[in-house]
């Protein structure tokens, strides 16, 4: 493998690893400062003190994967230069800009307040001390919004002119109204909250049936993670049915890829599965539902949708010749893992909303456990929905700009990187055993007894 | 001198560094000192104490000066992160080690678990401050750059005996920032004696190589050639043996303000060294990489400069606002906080 690939790799794996903790902090910050709030207009002692040790709880879990989040977050700033030094030359007059002001106005925001939250239990008036979390949450979520304009302006650049042999931003408003970002912003957003909604299910259930002390706060909580994850899901699932819609403009190659549509086709179906055969540039075998695609994408049974072989045919007559094909057969598969991933959460949240509100949830000690295991579900989806949104723009950097292939610090060797990616990997492993351990610890330890005063 | 865009960004990325070193100075420094000065665990929890609700956000300033490089220099950004590809692999550990360290520490009550994490903040303190060190006495010396604007040398180029000089002063200097600030925070007398007997042997070695680096800066670069860096790297040698001086008297707000002048000068001193260069090139002058050359174009630079002129400020209030909100000593009683 040369410098090139192993950079690609590298960078993945830091990704993959980073967004594991990411969307658990932007959706455990606003579970947390939801519960801290309610304790603030909680009516009796009983409730507030118990919604206040709740968001502590919730809060310690946090705070274990808030550290995890920011360390990798710093290897990832750092990797642009070091690893994609020709990239941060062409990019670098417009996307320098999204990653200061991340820093200026989100990272600063939440490290200070996060500091005043955990000491500020006792220090401060509850109101401030709710504030502070909010801020928090703020911070934590401005600074994905930053991040998803940077990556919104790869995937489809706007506000920006080539000259002196480099892309210098021209129009900033432009850069940070993206109508990429609705779809990327609103996607990452919701389905932090659901990560969190989901992880909030498994660790109540998990209280549930070990914990007797503390049922009823973890009753509590189950069903507000129960709302939570609903309206994350309901969320992320219509955003991303209206990005769909809009990658049919701004980025066909990646739809069609993700659908395995070889051919041009009115109307064009849904492809359920498919035996992909990249070398020769169609499917071998498929399970096909007639004009459902043509019907996700126009909301009609009609209407045409470019298939991956016409426009690969355009893109040698824009770009000049290559292969502007992504990895059909990664894109068609991680597709189909986050819709059915999203699909069983859904299940999985609906029944135990069912039988918490029917107050059955103890009779069914399976469900409770079945949770646990299903944890893993948004953690998938995430990291398949990356795999989509990165590999989709292949071989592009920056769709229509820069390639992959030219991007790559030139200075670098694979022997170079190749020793950094087994370093980081061997630091990876050894701080996420720690990481679910101390959470396990956590959750086992803390016990949340309802206090009469 | 003329105030265009490009030199005012300059000098705010010199700011953010300044920021940066002054603070993130004083967490690596407590983090060396936390591991040297006392064994205790409930002595090393005080310590740690003192920066654990604000090292996040002093490590923040890191991140901003790197960004606002990126945004305003991308050439810079480019080159001195891929050129120095081994060495950050290596601080960027350390920083991954100390940032969960802090997280992981009191997790479990066992001694030896709690030794490990002191050892990952030792360390994790320690690599970067002298990395950083290494970093900036290669700036200082010049890396070899080509036309291109492309490092050409490898990881051991930059790790020459003057650089490793300069990684020990700062590494030094900043143990010793770190004691001053400790001093200064601590509200128990037997550990406050302890740090100050180990800081001033640190000090003296601190003193020692700074004088190499800064004589080796005076000898062998131009970046001392005119008055006004002379005068700050002079100053910040006054003000580091001042606050020796005030570290031996007891007086320790005295003490880690002058170590505190000594950082900002020396970050002066060297940023008003090379301007306008940024990177210097030691294969050919003219490869250098300067504020022209180097730079985003004037429409991205006034678009931070706005972003700058807004924030930059708030960030200054919040963050002094808990500053100020954790002052006063810190005791054992204080470790009963948090989680």
């Amino acid at each position: 493998m040369d410098a090139l690939l192993l950079s690609r790799v590298q960078f993945a794996l830091t990704t993959v690893y980073h967004f594991l903790f990411v969307p658990v902090t932007l959706g455990l910050s606003i579970f947390v400062a939801l519960l801290e709030t309610g304790s603030l207009f909680a009516k009796t002692y009983v409730m507030r003190d118990r919604l206040r040790k709740l968001a502590k709880f919730f809060g310690g879990l946090f705070l274990i994967n808030f550290a995890m989040g920011v360390v990798t977050g710093i290897v990832q700033e750092f990797h642009f230069g070091m690893n994609w030094s020709e990239y941060s030359r062409f990019m670098g007059d417009i996307f320098g800009a999204p990653l200061a002001l991340e820093a200026l106005t989100a990272f600063f925001l939440e490290s200070t307040f996060l500091g005043l939250w955990i000491f500020g239990w006792e220090r401060l008036s509850p109101r401030l001390h709710c504030l502070t979390i909010w801020i928090v949450a703020l911070g934590s979520n401005l600074s994905a919004f930053w991040i998803l304009t940077a990556n919104s302006f790869m995937q489809h650049p706007v506000g920006y002119a080539i000259r002196n042999g480099r892309a210098e931003m021209t129009d900033f408003a432009a850069l940070v109204t993206n109508p990429y970002i609705h779809g990327e912003f609103g996607h990452a957003l919701l389905a932090g909250v659901t990560t969190a909604g989901f992880l909030v299910l498994a660790v109540s259930a998990w209280k549930l049936l070990n914990d007797r002390e503390s049922r009823q706060a973890f009753e509590m909580s189950l069903k507000a993670a129960v709302v939570y994850t609903m309206v994350g899901l309901l969320g992320v699932m219509g955003v991303g049915h209206f990005h769909t819609q809009y990658l049919a403009q701004a980025n066909p190659m990646k739809l069609s890829a993700m659908e395995a549509l070889w051919e041009t086709e009115n109307p064009a179906p849904f492809t359920v599965m498919a035996v992909i055969n990249e070398e020769e540039h169609k499917n071998d075998a498929a399970i096909e539902i007639p004009a459902l695609f043509s019907f996700m994408l126009y909301n009609r049974p009609e209407g045409e949708v470019k298939g991956m072989n016409d426009l690969q045919q355009e893109l040698v007559a824009k770009y000049g010749a290559g292969d502007y094909y992504p990895d059909v057969t990664g894109l068609f598969f991680s597709f189909r893992i986050m819709i059915a991933a999203g699909g069983l959460m859904m299940a999985m949240t609906a029944l135990l909303g069912f039988l918490a509100w029917r107050k059955k949830l103890l009779d069914f000690p399976i469900v409770l456990k079945a949770v646990q295991l299903l944890v893993v579900l948004p953690f998938i989806a995430n990291t398949v929905g990356w795999y989509i949104a990165e590999a989709g723009r292949q071989p592009w950097i920056v769709v229509g700009l820069q390639k992959t292939a030219s991007a790559v610090s030139p200075n670098l060797t694979a022997g170079e990187v190749g020793l950094t990616i087994a370093g980081f990997t061997a630091v990876y492993l050894v701080l996420i055993a720690v990481a679910v351990g101390i959470g396990f610890r956590h959750v086992y330890n803390t016990r949340i007894a309802d206090e009469q005063h | 001198m003329e105030m265009d865009l490009n030199t005012i960004w300059f000098v705010l990325i010199g700011v953010l560094f300044a920021g940066f070193f002054l603070l993130e100075g004083f967490d690596y420094g407590v983090g060396i000192i936390s591991l040297l000065a006392s064994s205790d665990d409930v002595e090393r929890r005080m310590m740690l104490r003192t920066i654990t609700p604000v090292w996040d956000g002093n490590e923040v300033w890191m991140l901003t000066a790197g960004g606002a490089t990126f945004a305003a220099f991308p050439h810079v950004y480019a080159t001195m992160f891929s050129g120095m590809y081994l060495a950050l692999f290596l601080m960027l550990v350390g920083l991954i080690l100390r940032g969960v360290a802090f997280e992981f520490r009191d997790k479990l009550e066992d001694l030896k678990w709690r030794r490990l994490w002191d050892g990952a903040i030792f360390i994790g303190s320690a690599l970067p401050a002298f990395l950083w060190g290494v970093a900036v006495a290669n700036l200082v010396s010049g890396m070899k750059i080509g036309a291109d604007m492309v490092y050409a040398g490898t990881f051991f180029d930059l790790l020459t005996p003057g650089t490793i000089i300069g990684g020990l002063a700062f590494l030094l200097v900043f143990a010793f920032h770190g004691a001053a600030y400790l001093n200064m925070r601590l509200g128990k007398y037997s550990l406050q004696e302890k740090i100050k007997k180990l800081a001033l042997k640190l000090g003296l070695l601190a003193a020692v190589f700074y004088l190499m680096f800064g004589y080796g800066m005076y000898s062998c670069t131009g970046l001392l050639s005119t008055t006004g860096p002379l005068v700050l790297i002079g100053m910040a040698v006054v003000a580091f043996v001042a606050a020796m001086l005030m570290m031996k008297a007891g007086l320790y707000s005295f003490s880690f303000v002058g170590t505190a002048v000594a950082v900002l000068c020396t970050t002066a001193g060297i940023f008003g060294g090379l301007f306008p260069n940024i990177l210097i090139s030691s294969l050919n002058p003219a490869w250098s990489l300067n504020i022209y050359n180097a730079s985003s174009t004037p429409y991205t630079l006034s678009i931070m400069s706005i972003a700058a002129l807004i924030f930059v400020p708030v960030v200054l209030i919040y963050q002094g606002v808990a500053y100020w909100h954790f002052r006063g000593t810190i005791t054992e009683a204080d470790l009963e906080e948090g989680y």
